[in-house]
């Protein structure tokens, strides 16, 4: 192990062979890829080419790889500005400087990540045009005027981008502000290079009638159909998610790699602020989605069934499991974030943790139960049917919609017992202040149960537009009233015990880790849920999948696909952060303070 | 709390809810599928390592024992006869496991049938055209009686004279879960079209329901559709 650690660098000869042999079979498949479209099937002469296929792969996997890579890469690059700029802003209002550095480290990966993404949109629009020219003619004929718009927005955001990054130093002091407009207009840019293509997407799911008009009048009755603002809301509240997470992640793995107690001190920070940011973006996520699935249903019955009750309502399954792992993990980190930099927390906070944990499992439980159940022939026999008579129930809206609720505020709860943990409230309505909260938790939590029971009751309508409404709105109020009552609290409250950072153990790093890669999980898993739902339709009821592929493939082989995707993607971050790092500072010449590597055993602890 | 008996306490708990889920539930409801235990049993396990693994001491207190009984660190007598025990079971358990999965069996796979398919594009969107009179409903529940009651029941619930015939059994219209989530139209499909008119994930061949334009019009099935609702108490779903 020491002798690891102190030659980190060093590869050795029979690796480099492997990593090299690894790299030319790589740069052979790119290569042959061309190869493989030379060799796909042409059209006769005189007939219009519909679909063109790559041998071995198939357009459609090739398409599926290219498209997910490139709107992971597209979250990253989207959620990041946001992500830095919130941390701009926070360092000038609190004059912390580890904000501002936190920032820009941040938007330094957005040069190479945002280089990769429009690389890869590059290869998906190639790759559309040459394997589906039907369905790309179709498209250009009703979008043409919004793809002029969308390259004169990319052209704005590369320029502000640039701004924004080289003009970092040069806009500190008094021209924080214009440094400050900058992340602004790229995060207003940004938005808008986000909802055009979404009515790209969104029109092929949910198409609207278009009239004989003029192009523009073509192009925006088209992008105005019924998913696209649903979509739009989604997406962008999951790319600061997945911001969040991914700088948790890289913070986590710097943590565990460094031997400076001084690196490690930021990184734990950094890791506290990424989970934060990401957890906070996650809170109001699941009502974005909801929304969106609302739309679905109402735009079309047979492919909301599709989705939600039809052969991909187990991928809700597995979703309700991955985000239970995100509402574990994130909650799990502010755990053991109270267990180790508040030294001598454990035997208050122990109890309410517990009590926390169970509540989220036992919700996991229920969100994670089908209404059909797998079962063999004779357990099928028994329970008259894969419908349990009675855990049947959590399988519906109702029970799921209630546990996710709940989960929020238990997670909402994690955070507020963070914030507070340490401190002594010192104003005079300070008691007072805590009983308001905990009645307003407590009656939250029973109403929200109340309303989930009395929806089964209910005619679906009313629990859908009235019941899950208010559920959302319930906790929506929670956040907004909890939230500034104890920002207030703390504003006054005096410091028992002095956070301590960099001393978190190594499972906190992988903890941040597996929170990444389980919202990338999440969204290769949702997308191929958004795109599966037209079944096979390229636009839904107005033209016919007429490809070899105009099948649904089967569970297991989409999750195969998912997971390779997800870790593509994890491999080509890994990539940028590499890129990234070679063009870092140069450290000084000076002897380092080495430790042992985080988790084998007492750190020396630097105090803030 | 004794944190030495962590691994205990969570050995304990895990048998416990096991037994539970397994021998004390079904004397009150139906048996719960393997696979969902074995899903409990998972987030058990997960809440046992979180809840463990908060704190150096806990992690300890949790770990410890299991990697010294796997080591064999300072064990002996009973304890070091348990691990042997262990050690040569275990593998024994998963080669038997695999070989379970691999074996040639007259036993068919476990069911994953979806209970509500998307239905086919000519039914979707459909409204009823009957209008909804106390004469027509009366109408419909006529009709219901005549064709639908010996399967779905006298009271709508999937209780019929015939229902113990079928496995699985008729559908309960009055279970909050299964037409009061769905449009009429949804309905019309299913009756008209009955089981075999079933995607393949609804698994046609595990459905008995006639295909009943065989025999009833449009105008009568509408009606039966009315007469559900209004016999099982439920409203269909709408979007006003």
């Amino acid at each position: 192990m020491e002798h690891r650690n102190s030659h980190p660098r060093e590869m050795r000869r029979s690796e480099r062979v492997w990593a090299y042999a690894a790299l030319l079979v790589m740069l052979v498949l790119v290569l042959a890829a061309p190869l493989g479209l030379a060799m796909a099937q042409e059209a006769p002469a005189g007939a219009a080419v519909e679909y063109r296929d790559v041998p071995g792969i198939g357009s459609r996997n090739l398409i599926w790889i290219v498209a997910q890579q490139h709107l992971l890469l597209a979250g990253f690059v989207l959620g990041v500005p946001i992500f830095a700029w919130v941390c701009e802003i926070v360092g000038v209002r609190t004059k912390d400087p580890r904000y501002d550095k936190l920032a820009k480290e941040f938007t330094k990966l957005l040069t190479s990540a945002y280089a990769t993404t429009a690389l890869f949109g590059g290869i998906l629009l190639f790759l559309l045009i040459g394997l589906y020219p039907k369905l790309m003619n179709y498209l250009t004929d009703v979008f043409f005027p919004s793809f002029l718009v969308y390259s004169a927005l990319f052209l704005l955001e590369t320029a502000t981008l640039y701004l924004y990054w080289y003009g970092w130093d040069a806009m500190q002091g008094r021209k924080k502000g214009m440094h400050l407009f900058l992340g602004f207009l790229l995060n207003v840019f940004a938005l808008f290079i986000m909802i055009v293509p979404n009515s790209w997407a969104t029109f092929q799911t949910s198409p609207v009638v278009i009239t004989e008009s003029s192009m523009w009048a073509k192009a925006w009755a088209a992008t105005w159909n019924p998913t696209w603002w649903p979509l739009n809301v989604h997406r962008l509240i999951a790319n600061v998610v997945l911001g969040g997470f991914l700088c948790g992640a890289y913070a986590g793995l710097k943590y565990l790699m460094t031997t400076s107690q001084e690196e490690r001190v930021h990184y734990d920070w950094m890791g506290y602020v990424g989970n934060f940011i990401g957890v906070f973006g996650m809170l109001p996520l699941p009502f974005a989605g909801y929304w969106l699935m609302r739309e679905v249903y109402q735009y079309n019955q047979q492919m909301g069934i599709t989705l939600m009750g039809g052969f991909l309502s187990w991928l809700f399954i597995l979703q309700a499991m991955l985000i239970g792992i995100l509402f574990l993990g994130a909650n799990y980190y502010f755990w053991l974030g109270i267990m180790y930099r508040i030294p001598g927390s454990e035997p208050k906070y122990r109890r309410p943790i517990l009590i926390m944990l169970v509540i989220l499992l036992v919700c996991l439980g229920i969100w994670m139960t089908p209404h059909s159940l797998v079962a063999s022939l004779e357990e099928a026999r028994k329970m008259g049917g894969t419908h349990h008579p009675l855990l049947g129930v959590f399988g519906v809206m109702s029970a799921k919609m209630t546990v996710a609720n709940l989960m929020i505020l238990v997670t909402f709860m994690s955070f507020i017992m963070y914030w507070r943990a340490g401190k002594q409230e010192t104003a005079a309505w300070a008691k007072a202040a805590k009983a308001v909260m905990g009645v307003i938790l407590g009656l939250a939590a029973i109403v929200i149960v109340v309303l989930g029971v009395w929806g089964y009751f209910v005619p679906a309508i009313t629990r859908i537009d009235k019941f899950s409404t208010t559920q959302v709105l319930i906790v929506l109020f929670v956040l907004l009233t909890v939230t500034p009552l104890t920002g207030l609290l703390m504003k006054s409250a005096k410091t028992t015990t002095e956070m301590v950072w960099g001393v978190m153990p190594a499972r906190a790093g992988y903890a941040l880790v597996l929170n990444a890669v389980m919202v990338i999980l999440l969204m290769t898993l949702m997308g191929y849920a958004r795109s599966s739902s037209r079944v096979h339709w390229h636009i839904y009821g107005v033209m016919q999948d007429t490809s070899p592929y105009a099948y649904s493939p089967a569970l297991g082989y989409a999750a195969a696909f998912m997971s390779l995707n997800t870790f593509l993607f994890c491999l080509m971050v890994a990539f940028i952060f590499w890129v990234a790092s070679l063009g870092g500072e140069k450290k000084p010449q000076q002897k380092e303070t080495r430790v042992p590597v985080v988790g084998a055993g007492p750190v020396p602890v630097v105090r803030q | 709390m004794k944190s030495s008996s962590l691994a205990l306490k969570g050995g304990i708990l895990l048998g416990a809810i096991f037994l539970f889920l397994k021998l004390i539930l079904p004397l009150f409801t139906a048996p719960l599928p393997m696979s969902l235990i074995w899903l409990y049993l998972f987030l058990t396990t997960i809440g046992i390592i979180v809840y463990g693994t908060l704190s150096g001491e806990s992690t300890e207190a949790l770990l410890g024992p299991i990697f010294r009984f796997l080591s064999g660190e300072g064990i002996e007598g009973t304890t070091k006869m348990a691990r042997l025990a262990v050690l040569v079971l275990f593998p024994l358990l998963v080669g038997w496991q695999t070989y379970s999965g691999f074996v040639p069996s007259s036993q068919p796979p476990s069911e994953n049938r979806t209970i509500h398919p998307a239905p086919p594009g000519e039914f979707v969107g459909l409204s009823n055209p009957v209008p909804n009179t106390p004469d027509n409903v009366m109408m419909g529940k006529g009709l219901y009686f005549a064709y639908c009651m010996p399967c779905h029941g006298p009271k709508f619930n999937g209780n019929g004279p015939a229902s113990d015939g079928f496995n699985p059994q008729p559908a309960n219209f009055s279970d909050p879960t299964t037409i009061a989530m769905l449009q009429e139209s949804y309905l019309f499909w299913r009756i008209k079209k009955g089981g075999v008119g079933l995607s393949v994930e609804g698994h046609p061949w595990k459905s008995a329901m006639p295909r009943w334009e065989v025999e009833l019009s449009d105008d009568q099935i509408w009606k039966i559709i009315m007469a559900e609702y209004a016999g099982a108490g439920q409203k269909p779903r709408t979007w006003e």
